[in-house]
């Protein structure tokens, strides 16, 4: 097994782990996170290409990670504060409970 | 396949599981904390620093802060149990999971070829990232700027919007 | 013979690496890089304590300790003694690991972060090229530990403590970073040696330290600023509030982890004025030209124990601020004002050099101060204080 492939099975482990987080919790901050994970394992594979490709001086993986890394910290700060504004209504983050469209 | 590549992924993995097993919200995101910094440790490893330290900087300084105060705020008054967390959800979820995770093993073992990756150890100095952020990327920096400046203006409306309805 | 001087230790060094067989070079070599910080920082921070309780005592009027040896310098190891021989108490429903986790994730961040400190001419454990961005993601790391040490314990103070201590770090670390990055641009580079070494000329007798441009002057004020109230000092104690919530988040704490937490601390006080130094004082880098004989890591202690005494000074003579104080001084003020220092030094170095560039950025700026102290004054910070049921 390459060093390539041993990245990119840790990549898809870390994205299998996400997934089953953002699928199986219903805490809505956890599921956040579990979709923030997903994200880091697309970065890996990101990076991980990025060192093994041909032209690593062209810097296109690192460029991706960084602009990745710039939209997950907004996605994390928006949805956060989402969270925080549907717990003053209703109450709970509880995904299920909340279920209403016009509360 | 290194001692310490080994080690990093191990780290990384049980981190990011127990984030997302455990029931307590704030053993989560501190676990979901130990993952990333082994994450980053990887992105140190692969010659990519100013990576690796962003990732510590953004992930442990910013994100999982954020996480713990979103967790401190809508701390639920009735405890919360699993009631809702069915047995045959719990099951779809994880089987949908390692579906996903075979498929993905599959493409990785029968689609790459070793010999047509470049042997080289790259190293993205900070100089070097620089350079391409203000020449060739600069068109998308200007915009992720606006764009993380959208994100803090929104995030602070939604957190005072319903406050000030109340009064 | 200076020249000599000046690299005794890095000497010191490769002459016993000499002796180490060639299997265990990189070991040996780290060791003996990171051994120096073990033991010279806690030994500083031991001088630091004496020092501050007996500058804090007769600052008010008193002698401070003067039992334990001569005019009370055994005191460090009296206090020492004492924490290592008290008993340890856990709370029962505290959060038994994490518990644990708090004071060492604590205090191996405050010990990462002296990593890429230059402390001399080729003085420095690792010089990375991202060494400032090292040192603001492990200081990072600190306001988890900070968390972690609050709610683990499962008591009120230490969660309104730790609260209040991360809502405080996190508004101060902005404007830290920024005021900061006028020296990356200034020195075109991230790494804290190359930043150190461009300021290590002279003009006449006079160094090129960043501290003598208006943006520099500006930058380290505001760095300074940001720094105490990163470290939780007077005057923005208030996550420790004796009076208010007792100690903060490590009420819980007893013994040797009570010990930690005061470690670090003091540790991560140092680091700051440290990266301080490194940024607008010239690192190791002598004041005068006539001075350079005298070697460089005196200089860089120096330097360090002369920005403890103004922390100390600092702490006998201000108030403490209330929260809203805190928080309007920090978004209202300090963050514009770093975001107005890093335009303004981008236009010093556009400018034609010589007396137009000084007059418009330091006019620039003082404008931009007095503007935004006016704003600060209009949301009434300073209003005449009234007393409704006393008067």
């Amino acid at each position: 097994m390459s060093p390539l492939s041993g990245y990119l099975l840790l990549s898809a482990v870390l994205f299998s782990i996400g997934l089953s987080g953002a699928l199986t919790r219903r805490n809505a901050i956890i599921v956040l996170i579990g979709i923030e994970l997903m994200l880091n394992a697309a970065n890996l594979n990101f990076i991980a290409f990025w060192h093994y490709s041909p032209h690593p001086e062209m810097l296109t993986g690192v460029m991706f990670v960084i602009f990745s890394i710039g939209i997950a910290a907004a996605e994390a700060a928006v949805g956060l504060s989402i969270i925080v504004a549907v717990y003053r209504h209703f109450r709970t983050t509880d995904l299920d409970k909340i279920s209403f469209l016009k509360g | 396949m290194t001692i310490s590549f080994l080690l990093l992924a191990a780290i990384t993995i049980i981190g990011t599981a127990a984030a997302m097993s455990l029931k307590n919200a704030v053993h989560c995101v501190l676990a979901l904390t130990l993952g990333l910094v082994g994450l980053a440790a990887l992105y140190l490893q692969l010659g990519a620093q100013f990576i690796g330290l962003t990732q510590i900087l953004v992930y442990v300084g910013a994100v999982a802060i954020l996480a713990v105060f979103a967790i401190m705020m809508t701390r639920n008054r009735n405890q919360e149990t699993a009631s809702t967390e069915s047995g045959s959800f719990r099951l779809s979820g994880t089987l949908t999971a390692l579906l996903l995770f075979a498929v993905l093993a599959w493409a990785i073992f029968t689609g790459i070829s070793p010999q047509a990756l470049g042997g080289a150890q790259p190293e993205a100095s900070v100089h070097e990232v620089g350079v391409a952020l203000m020449q060739r990327f600069v068109l998308p920096l200007e915009i992720i700027g606006v764009l993380l400046t959208a994100a803090l203006i929104g995030a602070g409306v939604l957190a005072i919007e319903e406050k000030e309805g109340n009064q | 013979m200076p020249e000599m001087i000046d690299q005794i230790f890095v000497l010191l060094k490769h002459w016993i690496m000499g002796y180490v067989p060639s299997g265990l070079q990189p070991v040996s070599s780290a060791i003996l890089s990171v051994l120096p910080v073990i033991v010279v920082f806690p030994l500083l921070f031991a001088i630091t304590t004496v020092l501050e309780r007996k500058g804090l005592g007769r600052m008010q009027n008193r002698y401070g300790p003067n039992r334990a040896g001569p005019w009370g310098i055994l005191q460090p190891a009296a206090d020492g003694i004492k924490s290592l021989t008290k008993e340890d108490i856990v709370p029962r429903s505290s959060d038994q690991l994490i518990h644990l986790m708090a004071p060492i994730v604590m205090v191996i961040a405050s010990f990462l972060v002296y990593t890429v400190v230059p402390v001399g001419r080729n003085m420095v454990v690792a010089d990375l090229n991202a060494g400032v961005l090292f040192f603001f993601a492990i200081g990072s790391m600190v306001e988890l530990a900070v968390f972690m040490a609050g709610w683990s314990s499962r008591s009120k103070y230490s969660l309104l403590g730790a609260m209040r201590a991360i809502a405080q770090m996190i508004s101060y670390e902005m404007p830290m970073v920024l005021s900061g990055i006028v020296a990356i641009m200034a020195a075109g580079s991230l790494s804290t040696v190359t930043i150190v070494n461009m300021q290590a000329g002279y003009t006449g007798i006079w160094p090129h330290w960043y501290l003598f441009t208006p943006w520099g002057i500006t930058g380290y004020i505001l760095f300074m600023i940001a720094a105490t109230a990163e470290s939780n000092r007077c005057p923005f104690d208030m996550p420790e509030g004796e009076s208010e919530i007792i100690a903060g988040y490590f009420i819980e704490y007893s013994g040797f982890k009570f010990a930690l937490f005061f470690v670090a601390e003091y540790l991560g006080m140092m680091a700051t004025s440290a990266m301080a130094i490194t940024l607008f004082l010239g690192g190791w880098a002598a004041p005068f030209s006539f001075l350079t004989w005298i070697p460089s890591w005196f200089w860089f202690f120096a330097k360090l124990l002369l920005m403890m005494m103004i922390f100390i000074w600092i702490r006998g003579t201000l108030p403490r601020l209330r929260m809203d104080q805190l928080m309007n001084f920090g978004w209202k003020f300090m963050l514009p004002l770093s975001l107005i220092n890093i335009f303004s030094a981008g236009l010093w170095h556009y400018l034609p050099s010589g007396f137009t560039r000084w007059s418009v950025v330091s006019l620039l700026l003082l404008f931009s101060c007095f503007l935004l102290s006016r704003g600060l004054r209009r949301n009434k910070w300073f209003q005449e204080r009234t007393y409704r049921f006393a008067s």
